[in-house]
Formats: C-alpha cells, sequence, structure tokens
C-alpha cells in the first residue's frame, strides 16, 4: 500500500513538473519529501551501487572493496562529507566520481576515457552513478568537512572561486548571476547564495539527488553540468578540473553544515 | 634567410599575444571545457564588460570607478535605435517573448527562437505568479513612468544592452547579442509601455 502511494504521487509530481504555472511547488515539493522521508527513490540507485561495490568485476575481475576514497581502503562512512580531497596516489585533488574512476582503473581495469566520454546514465558511467548513490548514503548527517590545506587544494578552492565568478556567453552569466545573492528565485525555484556558509550548505549537503522532474538520480558532476548548460557555456568535461575546483569552493564554503545526501529536488 | 627570419618574427608575435590573451587560470579552465552543438568553444572569450564583471568586487558596483564608466560608455555606444524609429509592437507577442526562456544552450538548435527570458527574473503582469527576483517588478511599468521620448529611449537602451547603464547589471545584452532581434523587441517594449497593455492596468 505504501508503495502504491508513493508510486502515484511520484506520477503526480512528474506531472506538476511539466506545468508552466506551478504556483506552490515549493510548497508541494516540501510536502512531498516529508511524505516520503522514509523512502527517497535514490534507494534503488543505491542498492545498485552497493552491489556494484562488492561485485568482482572488470578485466581484473576484483570488487572496489579495497578502494580509498580517502579515509582508507574499503571505509565508505563519512568518506562524502570529506570530499574532494587530495590523494597522494594520484597527485590530485579529487571528488566522489573522478576517485571511483580511479578505483575502476586501479583495482578493476577500467579505461577512465570510455567512462569520461560516456554520456549521464550510459555505459560504465552509469554504475559510478550508482556507486556515488551508495557512497553518499553513508555520510547522512554528517557534518560537511572538505580539506583545504594541501596546496594542490589550496590551488582547486582559488580556481573554484574564479570559475565561479568567471563571466561568459551570449547571456554574461556566470554562477555567480544566479547564486550570489541572497533570497533570489528564478521563477519559482529558490536559488542558494553559494557565497554564504549556509548557501553553500544548501547546495552541497542536498547534492546528489533523486531529481523529481526528470526521474532518475543525478550526481554532483550532473548537477554542474546542467548549471553551465544553462548558462549557456560549452560543456565542462567530466571530472575536469574546473567541475572538481568548482566542488572545492562549495564543499569548503559549506563546511560545518549537514550532508543530507542523496537529496530529493525539484 | 629572411624568409626564416619573417617566420620567426610571426611565430613570436603569435606567441606574445596568446599570453597577453590568456592567463593561466584562462587557459586551465578553457581546457576544463568542450564545444558540444551551438554552444562553441568562443563563448568563453570573455570582452572588456564580462571580464570585469568576472571580478566579485566589481560585481558587488565597487572597485576602478573609471574602468566601469569607460565599460558602460562603450557599451551606450552599441546601442542601435530602431531602424525606422518605430518603438512598439504588439503586447502580446511581447507577452509571449517574456514568458520564453528558451534558446542557445548546447541542447538547443541554431534554429531555436530564443526567449526573452524576462519572467526568469522579474516580475511583469501580476497574473504570471511564476517570475523570478533577480531583476526589479516591472508591473506598472508604463503606468508610472510614462511614455516621454526619454522614457521610451531609455527603456529601448536597457533592453538593448543593459550595461550601458549599470557595467554589471544582471540583464543579458538582449539587442547586443541578437538574443532578440528588432521586431521582438518592440513586442516586449509593448507590454511593458503600450497602455492598452495589461502591465499598466
Amino acid at each position: 500500500m505504501k508503495t502504491i502511494m508513493k508510486s502515484a504521487l511520484l506520477v503526480s509530481l512528474s506531472a506538476m513538473a511539466g506545468l508552466a504555472l506551478a504556483q506552490s511547488a515549493t510548497d508541494d515539493i516540501a510536502k512531498y519529501r516529508e511524505m516520503i522521508a522514509d523512502g527517497n527513490p535514490s534507494e534503488l540507485y543505491e542498492a545498485a551501487g552497493e552491489d556494484i561495490w562488492q561485485k568482482p568485476m572488470g578485466p581484473k575481475n576484483a570488487t572496489l572493496q579495497k578502494c580509498d576514497l580517502g579515509k582508507g581502503p574499503g571505509v565508505v562512512k563519512g568518506a562524502a562529507a570529506e570530499l574532494p580531497r587530495y590523494f597522494k596516489d594520484t597527485n590530485k585533488v579529487q571528488d566522489l566520481e573522478s576517485r571511483i574512476i580511479t578505483c575502476m582503473e586501479k583495482l578493476q581495469g577500467y579505461d577512465p576515457k570510455e567512462i569520461i566520454s560516456a554520456g549521464f546514465e550510459k555505459g560504465k558511467r552509469k554504475d559510478v552513478e550508482a556507486v556515488v548513490a551508495y557512497v553518499v548514503t553513508h555520510s547522512k548527517g554528517m557534518k560537511i568537512n572538505v580539506p583545504n590545506k594541501h596546496p594542490k587544494e589550496k590551488e582547486m578552492f582559488a580556481m573554484g572561486e574564479k570559475a565561479f565568478y568567471f563571466q561568459g556567453g551570449p547571456m554574461d552569466f556566470s554562477c555567480a548571476s544566479c547564486h550570489g545573492e541572497d533570497g533570489k528565485r528564478i521563477r519559482l525555484q529558490d536559488l542558494p547564495n553559494i557565497t554564504t556558509q549556509k548557501g553553500a550548505a544548501l547546495g552541497f549537503g542536498y547534492w546528489p539527488a533523486y531529481r523529481v522532474s526528470s526521474g532518475n538520480f543525478w550526481t554532483m558532476q550532473r548537477r554542474l553540468n546542467d548549471c553551465y548548460r544553462q548558462q549557456r557555456f560549452p560543456e565542462p568535461i567530466y571530472i575536469s578540473d574546473v567541475t572538481i575546483a568548482l566542488s572545492v569552493y562549495m564543499g569548503v564554503k559549506a563546511n560545518g553544515g549537514e550532508m543530507n545526501t542523496p537529496g530529493l529536488k525539484r | 634567410m629572411k624568409k626564416l627570419h619573417l617566420l620567426v618574427s610571426a611565430a613570436l608575435v603569435v606567441v606574445a599575444t596568446s599570453a597577453v590573451a590568456q592567463s593561466k587560470f584562462e587557459k586551465d579552465h578553457a581546457a576544463s571545457f568542450n564545444a558540444k552543438g551551438i554552444a562553441g568553444m568562443d563563448r568563453l572569450d570573455r570582452d572588456d564588460t564580462q571580464k570585469f564583471c568576472s571580478d566579485p568586487v566589481a560585481l558587488g558596483g565597487k572597485g576602478d570607478a573609471k574602468k566601469r564608466e569607460a565599460i558602460e560608455k562603450a557599451n551606450m555606444a552599441t546601442i542601435k535605435l530602431p531602424s525606422d524609429g518605430k518603438y512598439f509592437g504588439d503586447w502580446k507577442e511581447g507577452e509571449k517573448i517574456a514568458q520564453s526562456g528558451r534558446g542557445a544552450t548546447w541542447t538547443d538548435k541554431a534554429d531555436t527562437v530564443i526567449g526573452g527570458g524576462c519572467y526568469n527574473c522579474h516580475q511583469i503582469n501580476k497574473k504570471e505568479i511564476s517570475h523570478g527576483n533577480i531583476g526589479p517588478s516591472l508591473w506598472n511599468y508604463g503606468k508610472i513612468r510614462g511614455n516621454s521620448v526619454d522614457v521610451v529611449q531609455y527603456t529601448w537602451g536597457k533592453i538593448y544592452n543593459a550595461k550601458a547603464y549599470n557595467a554589471c547589471s544582471n540583464m543579458p545584452r538582449i539587442g547586443h547579442f541578437k538574443l532578440l532581434n528588432e521586431d521582438q523587441m518592440r513586442h516586449v517594449m509593448a507590454l511593458l509601455l503600450d497602455p492598452e497593455s495589461p502591465v499598466n492596468k
């Protein structure tokens, strides 16, 4: 019965999301969040991700269970709350997605180039997304604590800040055009002010998320990709420096806030 | 030998210009993107206005006042008044243009009609409650301001190139970057200023 109700809600919400005049969309989504607080559809992705984490796969027929997400090999709990961070073995600052791909390459023998060139929800990228859902669930309720100590982390923070304010394209948009002031909206969509701790935590703490309007799970990389699409920019390359730098900027700004991942979004 | 010398000089010139043209950040930033569909890499080549307003201090309305003035002047110089002296079209068409936020993304086609995107940021007709608030309310725009030549020309100019009046305005330069053509701009003008437009009721 509960499942049927949830499905009915999902259907009605998807229909609602299509309406141009969704006058109280924000309220309705808040109600929806309450109603299914014990069952975010992200759970399906999370369950798939847990399987993928444990199953021997790839040219090396290995699992991801020894993957080091920053808190030691195999430690999933709390890892997402402290990413992106600098990793000694790759000598790079990595976000959750780029780090999972490193593990898929090193432990299982997959070709990262194929994952980078695949689209969202395509090929092996789909497995990365499921593992993301699994990992972020295990940071739910924890404090955001993205490090900004290593020189490369500081470099990425600085790059993220510059990228955030970088204006371009035929509409002169930057991230700051929408996310630089308190209390702003596009149509009825509230826009967090990412230049403040509170606003950054609203962004960083609720993505990755299940997105009701598109009916699928979106990672942070996908969220940023769609921001750039609407900014009228060319497409950011998956796990490129700019995307990771923006995550560092947002995460460090959000430090002290709470991880509510996976979120549930319009 | 002379030819070689010329070649070397040419190479040096190229190196020198590109060094001036792109900072390390700009290079690293551009390396993170790929052209896709109609969204080419040239969209990351910023003009003086975009460069100036990429600085959070300037964006916040502070910083180099002289530079700001120069940028506003340069943008003012781009404004073209309507070729036939006619400023007004049909407010009903203007409403449609104001409603549409489509166009110019990498998922759009070259012939996708670009909307004005006005309601994304402005309240306009009060009946439309799904409006943003990044820009000021335009409800009763003409009723409050009248339609003197000054008001009409300012409004045209503001739509054409908002940066002429405020260097780092959040508003796109709609005429300057050809997001709307003259006819479409006339329709939006009517929506704002025509006494018959619901905006002025």
